[in-house]
C-alpha cells in the first residue's frame, strides 16, 4: 500500500449548541484506499464527512483533504473531490446527458472532454438507449449508478460516498462495488459510509464511530480478529449502541474509551 | 463565464420543461392585465339615487330632472317619508337620497336661497366622496340656470360677476382611469411573477437536495447566482414586452415617452426583485415558506406603491416607508415615461435609488447565501 496520505483528520469536533455532533475524530486515509466509515444512525458520520468535503466548518481540530486545509482551502478541496449524497442529487428533470454536460461544465471540463467523458460513461453503463430519457423516470439502481458516475466525472483525487447503496437491490450494490473497486484501482480515494455490513468487508479499512467518536479503526479482518467474532456485523453489534433519544448530548458511559 | 453559461442552459431547460410553469409565466399575467385593467377602477357609475319631494314644484322637478339627465345615476324612485327612505338604505337598496323640502321654489325666489338634504351611504368612503361629488356637480349646475332665469327678470340690473374655473387635464385628458391603471398593474405583474420564480427557485433546489451536491463543487458564489438569475431576468423583460403590447394594443395606452428609457430602468429594477427573491429564499428552507414571505412582501409593497391610493394621502410614517418600496418607484417611472413623456434627466432621482437599491438587495443575498454552514 502506498503511504502518501490523502486525508489526515486531528481532533476533529462539530458542535450544535451543547450537542457534540463529532467528537475530537482523528484519522488517516492513504491514496487509494478504499475507507468505510461506519456507524449507527445519529452517530455523527454524516455531520463528520460534511466538513472534510467543505460545505460545513469543523468546531475545532484539524484536517486536510487532498493536501488542502479545511478551514482556509474549501475551495481547493471541492476542486479534487467527488461527492455523492444521500439523496439522489441529479435533475430529475434533466436527461441523463444533459446532467452529465451540466456537471461536466460547473466542474470547468473543457467541452470536447465533456462530449467524450460522455460517450465514455454512457456506453459503459450501458444507458445509449436512454441516453435522452429524463433522469428521473430511471429505476434508483440506474440513478444511483449514474450519480457515482458524474461524481467521477472531473477525476477527482478522493470520492466520499454517503449511503450509496441505500434501497437498492442486491444486485445492483453488486455492480456498484465493481464499480468503485474499478475507480480504486484507477487510484481514485474511495470514503465511504454504508449500513450494510458485507460492504464494509469490501473495504481495505474501516471505522466504526459511537456517538460522535470513532471507536474502532482497522482492516476488517483485524477488527474481527480484536473482537473475537467471525462477521464485521458482529463487530459492529458489539460496538455500537443505538443512541438513546433521552441522552441527546452524547454523555454516554463510552466518553472515554479510546 | 462558462461555467456561468452551463447554469443559465440548464435553468432554462428546467423553465421551459415545467409544463406547470410555463402557463403561470406567460397566460397568466396576460389575463390579469386584462382583467384587472377593466375591473380595478375608481369611476363610480350606475349610483342608485332616491329622492324625497316634498315640494312638487316646477323647480323641484327640474332638480330631479337634472339626476335623471346624468349617466351616473339610476334614478329609481321618489319615496313617501323619510322612514321609507332610510329603511330602502339599510336593505342596500338606494346609494343616495336626495331630501327637497316644503317651499323649495319659494324660499328659492323669494329668499334666493334654500336647502337640500343629501344623505349618501358611505360604507364605502371613497366611493362616497365621489357621489357626493357628482351630486354637487348636478346641483352647481342647477343653481346656475336658476340664476339665469332670475336675471331674466331683471335685466338692468346688470349681469352679477361669476368666476367659473374650467379645469384642462394634462397628461390625462379624458381621465380615461385605464390609461392610468394599465401601466401600473403592468408593473404589479412583471414584479410578482419574477419575485416569486426567483424566491421558489433556490429553495427548490435546497428542497431536492440537490443545491447540497452544488456546493461541494468549486463553483463559485456569484456565478451560481448570476446563473440563477439572469433567467428571470430574461423573464421579467419578456414579461414586460408582453404587457407593453397588450398596454398598447388593447387599452391603447399613450406611449409619450422613450420605450428604450422603460427598458432601462426596468432591467435595474428587476435586479431588485431578483435579489429581494434570492434573500428571501437563503433565508427559507422549502418553498411554501418562500412563497409566504414573499406574498407579505408583495401585498405591503402594492398596497403601499401609490398604484391603487395615492402616496400623498398617506399619514407622514408611511410615506416614509414608501420610501422603502421599490414598486414605488417603478409604478412613478412607468407613468411618468409613458402618459407624461419624461426623460432621462427626470427620472434620474428613482433611477439612482433604484440602482441603490439593486446593489444593496444583491450585495445581502450574495452575501448570506452559503456554501459553508
Amino acid at each position: 500500500m502506498k503511504e502518501e496520505n490523502v486525508i489526515e483528520v486531528n481532533q476533529l469536533t462539530k458542535t450544535f449548541g451543547d450537542f457534540t455532533a463529532v467528537n475530537t475524530i482523528s484519522f488517516e486515509v492513504k491514496k487509494g484506499e478504499i475507507f468505510g466509515f461506519l456507524g449507527a444512525n445519529g452517530a455523527g458520520k454524516t455531520t463528520a464527512m460534511k466538513m472534510l468535503i467543505g460545505i460545513s466548518k469543523p468546531s475545532s481540530g484539524q484536517a486536510t483533504v487532498a493536501g488542502f486545509d479545511v478551514y482556509s482551502q474549501p475551495e481547493n478541496i471541492k476542486k479534487n473531490i467527488g461527492y455523492m449524497s444521500q439523496k439522489f442529487a441529479l435533475y430529475d428533470d434533466l436527461t441523463v446527458k444533459e446532467n452529465i454536460t451540466f456537471f461536466g461544465g460547473i466542474y470547468g471540463l473543457s467541452k470536447k472532454k465533456i462530449k467524450e467523458k460522455r460517450e465514455e460513461l454512457i456506453s459503459e453503463l450501458g444507458l445509449e438507449n436512454i441516453s435522452n430519457k429524463l433522469v428521473g423516470s430511471l429505476p434508483l439502481g440506474w440513478k444511483q449508478k449514474l450519480s457515482f458516475s458524474v461524481s467521477l466525472l472531473h477525476e477527482p483525487k478522493i470520492v466520499f460516498l454517503d449511503e450509496p447503496t441505500g434501497g437498492v437491490d442486491p444486485i445492483t450494490r453488486r455492480q456498484f462495488w465493481e464499480m468503485i473497486y474499478k475507480a480504486a484501482d484507477q487510484g481514485t480515494t474511495i470514503f465511504v459510509t454504508t449500513h450494510y455490513m458485507d460492504e464494509a468487508e469490501y473495504c481495505d479499512r474501516v471505522s466504526i464511530m459511537v456517538e460522535g467518536k470513532i471507536e474502532a479503526l482497522d482492516t476488517p479482518k483485524k477488527l474481527k480478529e480484536q473482537f473475537k467474532v467471525d462477521s464485521m456485523n458482529d463487530v459492529f453489534l458489539k460496538l455500537a449502541r443505538i443512541p438513546s433519544p433521552t441522552l441527546p448530548k452524547g454523555k454516554g458511559k463510552n466518553t472515554d474509551c479510546n | 463565464m462558462k461555467t456561468i453559461g452551463y447554469i443559465i442552459q440548464k435553468e432554462f431547460k428546467q423553465i421551459f420543461r415545467n409544463k406547470g410553469m410555463l402557463p403561470i409565466i406567460f397566460i397568466l399575467p396576460i389575463l390579469q392585465l386584462v382583467i384587472l385593467s377593466n375591473a380595478a377602477t375608481y369611476e363610480v357609475k350606475n349610483i342608485k339615487f332616491a329622492y324625497i319631494d316634498y315640494d312638487h314644484t316646477s323647480s323641484s322637478r327640474a332638480l330631479i330632472e337634472k339626476f335623471n339627465a346624468s349617466t351616473y345615476f339610476d334614478v329609481l324612485t321618489d319615496f313617501p317619508s323619510q322612514e321609507k327612505a332610510s329603511s330602502a338604505m339599510l336593505a342596500g337598496e338606494v346609494d343616495v337620497v336626495m331630501e327637497i323640502p316644503n317651499h323649495f321654489e319659494l324660499n328659492l325666489l323669494k329668499e334666493k336661497t334654500t336647502n337640500l338634504s343629501i344623505t349618501i351611504n358611505a360604507i364605502d368612503g371613497a366611493a362616497a366622496g365621489v357621489e357626493s361629488g357628482y351630486v354637487n356637480q348636478i346641483v352647481q349646475s342647477f343653481n346656475k340656470d336658476v340664476k339665469i332665469n332670475l336675471m331674466d327678470k331683471s335685466k338692468k340690473i346688470g349681469r352679477p360677476v361669476t368666476i367659473e374655473s374650467i379645469p384642462s387635464f394634462w397628461y390625462n385628458t379624458t381621465l380615461d382611469y385605464k390609461t392610468f391603471m394599465v401601466p401600473g398593474i403592468l408593473v404589479l405583474l412583471v414584479t410578482m411573477i419574477t419575485l416569486f420564480l426567483s424566491g421558489m427557485n433556490i429553495v427548490r433546489e435546497k428542497e431536492i437536495g440537490t443545491l447540497e451536491q452544488i456546493n461541494v463543487t468549486p463553483i463559485r458564489k456569484s456565478q451560481f447566482i448570476i446563473g440563477k438569475l439572469f433567467p428571470f431576468w430574461v423573464i421579467g423583460m419578456g414579461l414586460l414586452t408582453i404587457g407593453l403590447i397588450l398596454a398598447k394594443v388593447i387599452f391603447n395606452v399613450p406611449m409619450l415617452g422613450s420605450i428604450i428609457l422603460l427598458y432601462a430602468y426596468t432591467s435595474i429594477y428587476i435586479l431588485v426583485i431578483l435579489g429581494m427573491g434570492l434573500l428571501i429564499s437563503n433565508f427559507t428552507d422549502t418553498q411554501q415558506q418562500a412563497m409566504f414571505i414573499a406574498w407579505f412582501f408583495v401585498v405591503i409593497f402594492i398596497l403601499m406603491s401609490g398604484l391603487f391610493t395615492p402616496i400623498e394621502s398617506m399619514p407622514k410614517w408611511a410615506q416614509i416607508v414608501t420610501e422603502f418600496n421599490p414598486i414605488k418607484y417603478f409604478v412613478e417611472i412607468v407613468r411618468m415615461v409613458m402618459l407624461k413623456g419624461s426623460g432621462f434627466m427626470d427620472i434620474l432621482p428613482q433611477l439612482w435609488k433604484t440602482l441603490l437599491y439593486a446593489i444593496i438587495m444583491n450585495g445581502l443575498a450574495v452575501w448570506s447565501y452559503k456554501k459553508v454552514n
